[in-house]
């Protein structure tokens, strides 16, 4: 890519700044990047950052739970979490019959944020994500490759009634797992997208939702799993949960003297 | 009025969550105030394509109450191949929805848990940005309402503007709503519901399976599919339309698209009236009307004798090899003054392959009713083969397969009966030779299907009679 230094720091300091338990943050450097959301019809500019390589599962939140209980479900408020909040779990403490290692779904944007600040963490920029998710196993970047693009697309095709598979699946370019074909993700950022610090130019950065917006504020619009994703985020509230929505985490790279030697990192 | 929904659900979130909501809209149910006109409350009853509820009666406004649900559901595109549809109501085209200039519209729309995707409707009778889209955008297992007033009478479209809206549409995401006019509409007899629309998919026509969305397709314009009411003889057969001589006719015609305008006609019938573009004024005498993409027509007419009427795009191919067909089964007593039944006969005794467009001459008396068995076989031939497998029965090479000397008929003529019923997609080899194209089943009765076969096996393969409408029966319940 680009930006090996960013990707050489970004993976010393991951090997350095983990905690000891399960979850997985690997470095994603980061970048000038052609979103689909551009800002200002620009490229964005994405820091490196660290991203958790597999979505949160039932058992790592239901260890969340166990550990915070004013987030077990109908101790929740319902302005933090709907209706379905952890509803197809068996009782508010535990999963049941939903296997611990798939996404944990049906869960709040505040109670993804606050799942990942559990981690010292906090959930991906639309951005950062949208980068990481452009990545195949041998491309940083695979969004032009038709064949990668329609094989994404089949996901979203199908109905939401099967059960969802464990993680683990389909590592990138990054390490970075799952990132199609399973879930929808929380980002951090999921409400924000689509206005501008312009204030003149929100009257049309804001209508997403009709067609004739859409296609004049979005980029790459030949690339529709992602412009679905988008979608997905923009007709959310924080309090919403579905079964196909789960989360990951991220973290910040954090200021680190420049690294001394190149590391080659070992792909799959 | 139109926007208090919204500014309370925003106002809500906002206040209580401090974030911004963009077009979202709250589960929560509608507040109370949206009752702040005193009309009458109707709540209507959506029926599925090709019905419609019925002509409004009403001479004053109201205020109509319509339920909607988005469902993504797999069905038949074709026999035998299946699509991933998302719909209005579960049908293609959505259901539709009949109003009266100046009623109040209040629409309850529910996306149904098990969607995959955030939905959202634009109706074009909607005076107002985005057309109800902002209002409407509803994750699964969202439900929202939203309401406007009907100002402008016509017919008019309404679909999914969800991003990416071309794939919302070629899914099925369309329907219509009939705002009539304040005076009413003109009494008729039978009332349908026809949409066209296109579809991309992966592979080819009837290929059979599960046939994914191809994306590329749908950017490239070239569809699969070109059909009306969302299938493959979606009304052909037992689901054909019906009317009886003499009775008014009126069809609601529109195009979802997502990208093909239609060239709608009906073979066998003249448009007395049409509405062209679904507006107030109307055309009389009219053979073919174009509709865009994202908008109508209303035609009526009178079929007046007996027979099928065909209901096509006549951009041609998209109705012989996309599926754009449809059919009007008319009953009633024959018109020999308006429509005779016609006579043709070989121009010379001795022609044994008489070639097409020869004068019928229609002053020749009738022919004797019993003609020799060959020569069913022989007329059914010439109708129905000569076109792709060529007068001799030779075919095309490479292109359509022989018939004639042709390995394939002598060795399997039950499977080459089964081909003449239910069509036949995809690989064959004959004579050595791989052909892969498609043959559409045709529309035969047992009889001419043993006839011709048999025609086929003795004139072009030097063999014998080798079927019987028996056993074509048995074949034709078997398919």
């Amino acid at each position: 890519m680009r930006h090996p230094l960013y990707l050489l720091g970004g993976l010393l300091l991951a090997l350095i700044s983990l905690p000891g338990h399960g979850a997985d943050y690997l470095p994603v450097p980061g970048g000038r990047f052609r979103s689909a959301l551009p800002v200002d019809d620009k490229p964005v500019t994405v820091a490196p950052f660290l991203l958790r390589s597999q979505p949160v599962t039932n058992a790592e939140f239901q260890a969340f739970v166990s550990r915070q209980p004013q987030w077990q479900r109908g101790k929740v408020p319902s302005l933090l979490a709907g209706g379905s909040y952890l509803s197809h779990w068996a009782d508010p403490v535990r999963p049941g019959d939903i296997a611990p290692n798939i996404p944990v779904t049906h869960v709040s944007w505040f109670a993804a944020s606050a799942f990942c600040e559990s981690e010292g963490a906090r959930l991906p920029r639309w951005h950062e994500w949208e980068l990481a998710a452009a990545a195949d196993a041998q491309r940083a970047d695979a969004r032009q490759d038709p064949a990668w693009r329609a094989r994404i697309l089949r996901w979203y095709e199908r109905p939401a009634t099967g059960s969802l598979p464990p993680v683990g699946r389909d590592a990138n370019l990054w390490g970075i797992t799952d990132l199609h074909g399973a879930i929808y993700e929380w980002v951090e950022d999921f409400n924000g997208l689509f206005v501008t610090v312009d204030s003149r130019s929100q009257g049309e950065q804001k209508t997403l939702e009709t067609c004739g917006a859409a296609a004049l504020s979005l980029d790459d619009r030949e690339n529709y799993a992602i412009l679905m994703r988008i979608a997905m985020l923009s007709a959310l509230a924080g309090r919403d949960t579905l079964s196909t929505l789960g989360f990951r985490c991220a973290r910040d790279v954090p200021a680190t003297p420049p690294a001394a030697a190149p590391i080659k990192r070992e792909t799959s | 009025m139109k926007n208090l929904l919204k500014v309370t659900a925003v106002a809500t979130l906002t206040a209580l969550a401090s974030l911004t909501v963009s077009g979202a809209v709250n589960s929560q149910k509608a507040p109370a105030a949206v009752k702040a006109e005193n009309l009458p409350v109707i709540h209507q009853t959506l029926v599925a394509p090709p019905a419609l509820p019925p002509q409004i009666t009403r001479k004053t406004p109201a205020r109509v109450v319509v339920e909607l649900t988005i469902e993504e559901v797999e069905r038949e595109i074709a026999q035998g191949s299946t699509y991933t549809f998302w719909t209005f109501g579960g049908t293609v085209p959505g259901k539709m929805i009949r109003v009266r200039e100046g009623d109040t519209v209040e629409l309850h729309i529910k996306n149904l848990a098990s969607s995959k995707l955030p939905h959202n409707i634009d109706l074009h009778s909607v005076t107002g940005p985005g057309g109800g889209a902002p209002q409407t955008l509803l994750a699964p297992g969202q439900e929202g309402v939203f309401s406007f007033k009907a100002l402008d009478p016509g017919l008019y479209v309404y679909h999914c503007a969800t991003a990416p809206v071309g794939m919302h549409v070629a899914n099925g995401m369309y329907g219509m709503i009939m705002v009539e006019p304040k005076e009413g509409m003109s009494k008729v007899d039978r009332e349908y519901y026809v949409m066209q629309g296109d579809f991309y998919t992966t592979s080819g026509y009837r290929a059979g399976g599960l046939q994914p969305f191809d994306m590329q397709k749908a950017i490239d314009e070239k569809p699969t599919y070109v059909v009306f009411n969302g299938a493959d003889r979606a009304l052909t057969g037992k689901n054909a339309l019906k009317a009886n001589a003499g009775e008014k006719v009126r069809i609601f015609f529109g195009v979802g698209g997502p990208n093909l305008t239609s060239s709608f006609h009906v073979i066998g019938a003249i448009f007395d009236k049409v509405y062209f573009e679904g507006g107030s004024r109307y055309q009389e005498h009219v053979q073919t009307t174009l509709v865009p993409a994202g908008g109508s027509a209303i035609v009526e007419f009178v079929p007046k004798v007996p027979g099928n009427l065909t209901l096509v795009d006549h951009s041609l191919t998209r109705a012989f090899n996309k599926g754009a067909v449809g059919l009007l089964a008319v009953t009633g007593p024959d018109r020999p003054d308006i429509y005779s039944k016609g006579i043709i006969k070989a121009s010379s005794a001795a022609a044994t392959l008489p070639a097409h467009g020869e004068e019928g001459g229609n002053a020749e008396p009738p022919p004797h009713d019993k003609a020799p068995s060959h020569n069913i076989g022989q007329a059914v031939f010439e109708k129905n083969c000569v076109a792709c497998h060529q007068a001799n029965g030779q075919g095309v090479p490479g292109v359509f397969p022989p018939v004639a000397n042709s390995d394939f008929m002598q060795k399997n003529p039950e499977e080459a009966a089964r081909i003449v019923l239910g069509g036949r997609a995809g690989e064959i080899t004959v004579n050595g030779i791989k052909y892969n194209s498609v043959m559409p089943p045709q529309d035969l009765s047992d009889n001419e299907v043993a006839e011709v076969l048999n025609y086929i096996n003795v004139k072009y393969n030097n063999g014998k009679p080798v079927l019987t409408p028996e056993q074509v029966k048995k074949l034709r319940a078997t398919k």
